[in-house]
């Protein structure tokens, strides 16, 4: 018997008595355990292995936009669960603890705000809403966005973090991939620029509308990126998937990204873009 | 008539095979069996009635399915002539499981592009059972950019279980491909009518469906996901497929009610397999009316019509 054996695990004690919940945070990259503060200092990147986490809708916003010149739009919209969903359980219950453990009143947050002093409308996905599935609410909003955005002459930024379009709203979900993608057109009409970022992960639905469509796509380092996602492909093929598939370097590879921008970066590469692509933008949407 | 049938139809199929029988007896000249016949006509008529007025949701998605229903290229032969098919994205490949090229409808040129599932095992693995690659929707999105170039209407037959899952796919960027197709065809100025003639699997089928009218066959279904998806995913349980198919309302009717669509197209009684020529010339009627209405319309009206059409879609409350 070794003189360091322990009995009944002790760890969980010990660890909850110099540990109050919260305070630390264990990566999802490298297993280390970081103090929760730092981790939301650095918008929840690992400051060991660079990991992003998903990173909240109202974070986002703060991340990328100029400090006090977000105006959420249209956060009283509310799906009206057409179809009566009900599952193990009832589509209106889930849209409920959604808003609960979220804190958003949908699976996407936008507004209008100035990034490096040039003013964009944002929309930010949060996957904690129902995983960040696209209903017609966040249909709705994008394109009211995107409409705002042409109306006033601005550039549209996209941030998705979604599993695809909801299944509670069914086909009305599925028309919003259209209805999101015909409003995008209308932004290249009007030449203005439309960003899309995409973090991990982004997949199905969502994927295959407006976040392709961007003039520029950005992704964050590693993020899962795809149409079927690892385990559909897995059920069809029965193979295992190689390692990095569907991951923002493969697409980068296979030329579906323009580049992969680490979090802290993100704000000044859009902003840089946005000046070259703003041809069409008035003065009052430029920085003074 | 075709071999294969569904459970529901079984007892329907085996009706008829004695009524076959009894008109094979009376034809041999010894009895006469004429009001046997026609009471065994009317037993069948009211069964044929019965079993298909009360279908299930998954029923129908079943009859969407049939292995006996008519595809892309059986609408095509009947409905429209002079059908000369092109091929290729200029890119990568052909993607067979999208069909197309260019047709005439009443002598007027038409742009018609199908998703075709394949009718023998041989077909099926050449179309991979109506599942697209990316080069699919390319040589589509390519073919609508001619109909484009040549002020042509075009007619898109939907019917496919969904965007092709898998590692080729991905690679070539199946979601770009789908995605590239959704904002171009809600850009096009040329009159686009898209018609779910079977399954209307998700984002694979709603890369051809951006038209200014949408309708559907009486016994297609349009979904965001299959009901066996929505099983596994939100019952965690394979055997929830009907109560999924209930839950997605993705039958015509439903679709129809939900204001997604335009038209439903009435099949024949048991369904487009039972009478697939009777089907297409039904289906040729209704379309021809949708195109005379949108010929009226000019290259822009079109172009903002189908854009208002996708704009009011999905019910919300503020």
């Amino acid at each position: 018997m070794s003189w360091f054996s322990r009995g009944k695990s002790p760890i969980g004690k010990i660890g909850k008595r110099i540990f109050p919940e919260g305070v630390f945070i264990k990566c999802e990259g490298c297993g280390d355990t970081i103090y929760s503060s730092d981790f939301e200092k650095d918008f929840r990147v690992c400051a060991k292995c660079g990991k992003h986490h998903v990173l909240p809708a109202y974070r986002r916003i703060e991340l990328l936009l100029d400090e006090g010149t977000f105006e959420e739009k249209d956060e009283n919209l509310q799906s009206t669960d057409p179809l009566k969903f009900r599952d193990t359980k009832k589509y209106r219950d889930r849209l409920k603890s959604a808003e609960r453990a979220s804190g958003t009143s949908e699976a996407v947050v936008c507004g209008s705000g100035k990034m490096n002093g040039w003013a964009v409308e944002l929309c930010a996905f949060e996957f904690a809403f129902m995983g960040g599935s696209m209903g017609s609410v966040a249909g709705e909003k994008m394109v009211r966005a995107i409409e705002r955005a042409v109306e006033r002459k601005c550039p549209v930024v996209i941030v998705a973090c979604s599993g695809g379009a909801r299944m509670q709203e069914g086909t009305n979900s599925l028309m919003q991939m259209a209805k999101t993608s015909a409003s995008l057109a209308l932004l290249g009409e009007a030449g203005l620029p439309f960003i899309s970022v995409l973090t991990h992960p982004t997949t199905g639905g969502v994927t295959a509308s407006f976040a392709m469509l961007g003039d520029v796509i950005i992704a964050e380092p590693e993020a899962l990126i795809c149409f079927a996602g690892p385990r559909v492909i897995e059920q069809t093929i029965r193979q295992t998937l190689p390692e990095g598939f569907q991951r923002s370097e493969f697409l980068l590879d296979h030329g579906f990204l323009d580049m992969i921008t680490p979090r802290a970066e993100l704000k000044s590469t859009i902003s840089s873009l946005i000046k070259h692509m703003s041809t069409a933008i008035p003065l009052e949407n430029r920085p003074s | 008539m075709a071999e294969s049938f569904l459970e529901f139809e079984k007892k329907i199929i085996e009706m008829e095979k004695k009524l076959e029988e009894l008109r094979a007896l009376g034809k041999q000249g010894d009895a006469d069996f004429s009001s046997e016949v026609k009471k065994m006509q009317k037993k069948i008529g009211r069964l044929r009635h019965d079993t298909f007025k009360g279908l299930s949701r998954w029923e129908k998605t079943q009859m969407a399915r049939h292995p006996a229903r008519p595809y892309a290229y059986d609408y095509i032969s009947e409905m429209l002539s002079d059908f000369v098919e092109i091929h290729g994205d200029r890119c990568f490949g052909d993607g067979p499981s999208i069909v197309g090229g260019f047709a005439s409808l009443d002598d007027k040129p038409v742009l018609v592009i199908g998703q075709q599932k394949g009718r023998d095992t041989k077909e099926k693995m050449y179309r991979n059972f109506g599942m697209a690659h990316p080069e699919g929707y390319r040589k589509a999105l390519r073919m609508m950019r001619l109909a484009e170039k040549f002020k042509t209407p075009i007619i898109t037959l939907l019917d496919t279980p969904g965007a092709y899952p898998g590692i080729g796919a991905e690679e070539r960027g199946q979601a770009e491909a789908i995605a590239r197709s959704l904002i171009e065809m809600a850009s096009f100025k040329v009159p686009i009518i898209c018609v779910v003639i079977g399954e209307g699997g998700s984002g694979g089928a709603l890369a051809l469906g951006v038209g200014n009218r949408i309708l559907m066959m009486e016994y297609a279904v349009y979904s965001v996901i299959s009901p066996e998806g929505c099983a596994a995913i939100l019952w965690k349980d394979q055997s929830k497929i009907t109560e999924a198919a209930e839950a997605l309302s993705l039958t015509s009717e439903d679709l129809l009610k939900q204001g997604l669509i335009d038209e439903v197209v009435k099949e024949p009684l048991g369904g487009a397999h039972r009478s697939p020529k009777e089907t297409a010339h039904i289906l040729r009627r209704v379309i021809r009316r949708h195109l005379a209405e949108l010929t009226e319309m000019t290259p822009e009206e079109l172009k903002v019509d189908r854009r208002a059409k996708f704009r009011q879609m999905g019910p919300f409350t503020q």
